[in-house]
């Protein structure tokens, strides 16, 4: 979308910092002590439980909301006292928001393109998000995917150098998440940052170049998508059934696995690649045929259960 | 095009899609008048009213109507429903402060009580042949204050209102005494003397007198005048002390 922005080093300079954030809502810690910083240039994603406090830190970001404690810097700019700078930088899709009922697509996009310095095209940005045919629609008539979409639409119009979508996709059906998804990272090769709260592990997985696990309005987990599954139980899923049992003594030593499961006769162990190897070494020496044997890489969907699995203590 | 004034502008495409505000504020003060005029007796001069003919009284009152539909009845639910929703919270992040929202809608209400006051002042005129106001700028004052405070009493509905559904209902609550003072049911004039005494000093009450002495030729009472523009300030404040933005 930002015509002329050099790239150059996109992961050099951070454009979104936030340190020790906190926010209570009626005594009750919402978000306690959130720290990242978000590089220019990257997709970078925010994910978490229900409730974890992933909506208020982003509020917190786009100078919705005051912070309790903590610092947050949006290129540079305090998101409350410099909140006409940082509206000219940022543009934003919120989780929960309306337009007035009787107000036409057309008339939307205008009027945002208007609230704007220096807008992108409204026509090419309807194009792009398939909305040339309802313009002339009432917001209140549109579909649910069709409202998500304008709502991308607004977040983009005023050509911004960061760009905070929270639950992008929701509302959307397969053939337009798709099409959303290479729409943004689109806009991210033409150098906008963007902030992305989702609740879909493939659509963190596609987009995101680092994730922030939140959890209990903490960070949980800082990483890329491929880190996070290498740094969580079992990065390869090994599966089989045995032809005849394995003993337990021979299974105990099985270099880096973590875990072992045992259900209807079927071995599932969570280890790397060599607890791969070890176990094909294992069985040939035995002789044992593992039937309908599966190596797998775990999935982000894993590693994110793992991660904010609520454990004892 | 400034974003002010894209603002207005479709605010103002969005305020002509509703029939139904547009009838209140706009159609029915006119209508009641027309009505009111077709009886004879309201058509012959009144000894209870100094002489004056029912139908003259009446034209201040409709005019006063205007104001309180667009203000009691109209305004509050548009306000509130834009908080309720996150229309201003979405507005918000972007580099026009919510407020023009609420501004563009207030100055629109604002419009088209005072078209609706000409059409009623000229309908009379015309139909019924109920002189001009004679002291034109003691009236202009007193309906502008008028128009002032029954906006500043919707905005005051919609600051404590959380839903258009709750600013509905107070407002057409509200809207019933607030016709009584204006004298929809006995002209403020006709009113016994307590009576009158009492209702002077509340918002519509006075705005009907200051209306009636600017009509008949004078300038209206400063106690009338200073009344309605106390109230006003009163409950601009009010709602700009209570208005939530979320």
């Amino acid at each position: 979308m930002r015509a002329g922005t050099a790239r150059g080093d996109p992961r050099s300079m951070p454009i979104i910092e936030v340190s020790g954030l906190r926010k209570a809502y009626g005594g009750r810690p919402v978000v306690d002590g959130v720290a990242f910083t978000v590089e220019e240039g990257e997709i970078f994603g925010i994910l978490g439980p229900n409730g974890a406090g992933k909506t208020t830190t982003v509020e917190c970001i786009e100078g919705l909301r005051e912070p309790d404690a903590g610092a947050v810097r949006v290129a540079g700019l305090d998101p409350r006292a410099d909140r006409n700078a940082l509206t000219r930088i940022l543009g934003v899709q919120l989780q929960e928001s309306e337009l007035q009922e009787k107000l036409t697509v057309r008339e939307a996009l205008e009027l945002y393109s208007a609230c704007y310095p220096n807008p992108v095209g409204w026509r090419e940005l309807a194009e792009r998000l398939g909305l040339t045919g309802r313009l002339t629609a009432r917001f209140g008539k549109l579909s649910g995917g069709q409202k998500q979409r304008l709502f991308i639409a607004l977040a983009l119009i005023g050509n911004p150098r960061v760009v905070v979508l929270d639950e992008l996709t929701t509302g959307l059906d397969p053939r337009a998440r798709r099409d959303t998804w290479t729409l943004i990272e689109e806009v991210r090769d033409s150098g906008v940052t963007v902030l992305l709260v989702t609740h879909f592990m493939e659509e963190a997985q596609r987009l995101c170049d680092r994730i922030a696990v939140i959890k209990r309005g903490r960070v949980a987990a800082l990483d890329t998508p491929a880190g996070l599954i290498r740094h969580s139980a079992g990065g390869t899923v090994i599966s089989f059934a045995p032809s005849r049992p394995l003993a337990d003594g021979d299974l105990a030593g099985l270099p880096e696995a973590r875990t072992l499961e045992r259900r209807n006769g079927r071995l599932t162990i969570h280890g790397t690649d060599t607890t791969a190897g070890a176990v094909i070494s294992l069985l040939a020496r035995h002789q044992i045929t593992p039937h309908q044997l599966r190596v797998t890489d775990a999935t982000l969907d894993d590693a994110f259960l793992e991660l904010t699995e609520d454990r004892e203590n | 095009m400034s974003a002010a004034t894209a603002v207005l502008k479709a605010e103002f495409r969005l305020f002509v899609r509703e029939p139904y505000n547009l009838f209140w504020i706009v159609v029915f003060p006119t209508v009641l008048l027309v009505i009111f005029g077709l009886i004879p007796s309201f058509r012959e001069p009144n000894s209870g009213l100094g002489g004056d003919r029912i139908i003259d009284v009446y034209v201040p009152v409709n005019v006063l109507l205007a104001m309180i539909m667009a203000g009691i009845l109209a305004l509050p639910p548009v306000l509130s429903g834009y908080r309720e929703h996150g229309i201003l919270r979405r507005m918000s992040t972007t580099p026009v402060r919510s407020v023009t929202l609420l501004a563009a809608q207030i100055v629109l209400h604002f419009a088209a009580a005072l078209g609706s006051a000409l059409l009623v002042i000229a309908i009379g005129r015309l139909a019924y042949d109920v002189a001009l106001p004679g002291h034109l700028s003691g009236y202009l004052l007193a309906l502008l204050l008028g128009a002032l405070g029954a906006l500043a009493l919707g905005a005051a509905v919609a600051a404590v209102t959380p839903t258009t559904r709750a600013a509905t209902v107070a407002g057409s609550v509200i809207i019933f005494p607030a016709m009584f003072l204006a004298g929809v049911w006995i002209p403020v004039q006709a009113m016994p003397d307590v009576l009158q005494r009492i209702v002077e000093y509340l918002p519509f009450g006075a705005a009907a007198q200051a209306l009636n002495q600017a009509a008949a030729g004078g300038w209206p009472d400063w106690t009338n005048l200073g009344v309605i523009a106390a109230w006003a300030v009163a409950l601009i404040t009010a709602a700009v002390r209570w208005f939530r933005w979320e």
